[in-house]
């Protein structure tokens, strides 16, 4: 526990660091978090007028999908903004940058989560904010103590989802020089493709979502709770309550299979 | 006890071939051709407390894959290293917390933030407790001249201030040794000779213990009683660099400026290697004839107007012993 307890205060020291190497560019960091916003507000757009064509997409009302839209990009705004070293660590490999960081008695997985905490993510986060929160009010949703709960649980099992999905894609750098794109399609994808109810999706498409890369699992059941929808491939409420735990279990997963990935590079030392 | 013991340390790198592109990646994790390739064939040293060691070596003779395996980055094929009673690689975190590491092209710094910065950052990674920090730090800034700089955008450092800098925050933590890699690399003549007098400083007064990579032999010259010596992954000479000298050449040289230019030397036991208007270098055998005969000789037929006797560069030397294991 006091471990744990030390190694989040540095994390936080290292997002301090950030915070003042970024404020010292400010225009740039103002510049990029409106940009970021902007970007990620037009794409809800397009959900907007596919609602507004259609009037419900697989019986869901927009501002219920909305709620959907808020949560995934909240979570995908927080993993962006922490695991951003991770997206880059491919080119400290190739630097010789990660040679520092084990020459340094810390974990190396929080160090480079600390390399470069991304605050224009900020951006993202408030829009994804503003989405839910306007869902929230347009839906009759008694917004009980558990229904809360359940949501913040929701935002950080699928911030630590995506994490372990750049701690994966980061691990590849061990093996090789190439970034693997696929990774991109599966992170990128995966919030495209979540941020819509899960049904409307084919079996195999749902399944890989569900038990490979448990994307749907840690946001879709979650919003079937707090929407208290019933669910048409008839998960328990139980479950649903559950399925955040998955976002963490897969990032300890992926955090395993990175230090595999340190191993290799002690014995190649490339 | 020794700070490093290194038993037959042997080190074989596979290097895989593979087709380009993200497919020929693809594949290749599937299936690899590998080659091997020896980086370091079975070396053997110690090195005792205090010492300060030059550890030299043309490029790709095996110098770094020392200095990851003994800093702990690499994990060697064979062979048993014991630095500061451990094993490196097994005790990652315990063992780099006792050494300082500094690499002449890369700063530890963060670019956009105050020196301070970096070092508070530093503090709370090597857990340093703040009495200690307090102290070491006003050591640092004494003895470095760091005060002006402390607050400074690394990114705004002169290269030599930000060696002083990178020094500075290699030795915040206290390590017992330290490791210095090119520590002058691209440094003009004043700030190489800061950071030679502060490497001498801190292994003279504080006793740390300093193994030093190079290419420049005056650093190795003006710094290490030691050197060892490495090529192809084996170790050459372990001594000296008076026994470095010896194993190319006795060879001395004699410069001698003369009263009149004119003159011509002849029938001394010493050779005319270079001659530069009234200034001459004669090269010859301290076996043969001693410095001082020499000198007699040539005082008692000539007119001189100054002379003194220097050895072989070290640089000529190095690049002979180099020359002659590539052949």
């Amino acid at each position: 526990m006091a471990k744990l307890q030390d190694t989040l205060l540095l994390y936080a020291r290292y997002v301090g660091v950030s915070v003042r190497s970024q404020m010292q560019y400010r225009a740039s960091f103002v510049m990029l978090t409106f940009a970021t916003m902007l970007i990620s507000g037009l794409e809800f757009v397009a959900t907007w007028a596919l609602f507004d064509r259609f009037g419900s997409l697989a019986g869901w009302t927009l501002p219920e999908a909305a709620l959907l839209y808020g949560l995934v990009n909240m979570a995908f705004a927080l993993a962006e903004g922490w695991a951003r070293g991770f997206d880059e660590f491919g080119q400290m490999v190739k630097s010789g940058g990660f040679d520092r960081l084990l020459l340094r008695p810390r974990s190396t997985a929080l160090q480079v989560a600390g390399h470069h905490v991304q605050l224009m993510r900020i951006g993202r986060l408030a829009q994804g904010a503003v989405v839910f929160i306007w869902a929230a009010t347009r839906l009759q949703v008694a917004w009980s103590p558990p229904r809360v709960l359940l949501c913040l649980l929701a935002i950080a099992g699928g911030a630590a989802l995506f994490s372990g999905l750049m701690v994966l894609q980061a691990t590849f750098a061990f093996w090789s020089t190439e970034s693997l794109e696929v990774f991109n399609t599966v992170t990128y994808g995966g919030v495209e493709t979540t941020q819509y109810p899960l049904t409307v999706y084919r079996d195999g498409f749902r399944r890989f979502f569900t038990y490979v890369v448990p994307l749907a699992t840690v946001t879709y059941y979650p919003a079937l709770a707090v929407l208290g929808r019933s669910d048409p491939l008839g998960s328990s409420l139980s479950f649903q309550y559950a399925s955040p735990l998955f976002g963490f279990l897969f990032l300890i997963v992926c955090l395993r299979v990175w230090n595999l990935g340190v191993r290799h590079y002690h014995s190649t030392g490339s | 006890m020794p700070v490093i013991a290194v038993e037959n340390l042997s080190k074989t790198y596979w290097v895989s071939e593979r087709a380009p592109g993200t497919w020929g990646a693809l594949k290749s994790l599937v299936h690899r051709r590998h080659r091997a390739v020896e980086a370091l064939g079975g070396i053997s040293f110690t090195i005792q407390p205090g010492e300060l060691v030059g550890y030299i070596g043309p490029n790709g003779a095996g110098k770094s894959t020392t200095v990851k395996v003994l800093s702990g980055i690499l994990v060697p094929s064979g062979g048993a290293v014991t630095v500061l009673g451990r094993t490196p690689w097994q005790e990652r975190a315990a063992h780099v917390a006792h050494i300082g590491v500094v690499f002449g092209q890369r700063t530890q710094l963060w670019w956009d933030l105050p020196v301070i910065e970096s070092f508070d950052l530093l503090r709370e990674i090597y857990r340093v407790p703040r009495e200690d920090y307090r102290k070491t730090l006003d050591e640092l800034v004494e003895t470095m001249a760091l005060s002006e700089l402390l607050d400074t955008p690394v990114r705004l450092l002169s290269l030599g201030q930000r060696m002083r800098c990178d020094l500075a925050a290699a030795l915040l933590h206290r390590p017992e040794l330290l490791f210095l890699d090119e520590p002058t690399i691209g440094l003009d003549a004043i700030a190489k000779l800061t950071v030679r007098n502060l490497v001498k400083r801190l292994n003279r007064d504080q006793g740390l213990t300093v193994i030093l990579t190079t290419h420049d032999m005056d650093d190795i010259e003006s710094l290490c009683s030691r050197v060892i010596l490495i090529n192809r992954g084996k170790i050459l000479l372990d001594g000296t660099l008076e026994r470095m000298r010896q194993l190319v050449t006795t060879e001395r040289r004699l410069v001698i400026i003369l009263a009149d230019e004119s003159t011509w030397i002849d029938g001394v036991q010493a050779r005319v290697i270079h001659r530069d208007g009234a200034r001459l270098t004669l090269s010859f055998d301290p076996d043969q004839i001693s410095a001082a005969e020499l000198i007699g000789d040539i005082t008692s037929h000539y007119p001189i107007r100054d002379l003194y006797v220097e050895a072989a560069p070290i640089e000529e030397i190095v690049a002979q012993i180099y020359q002659d294991t590539h052949t």
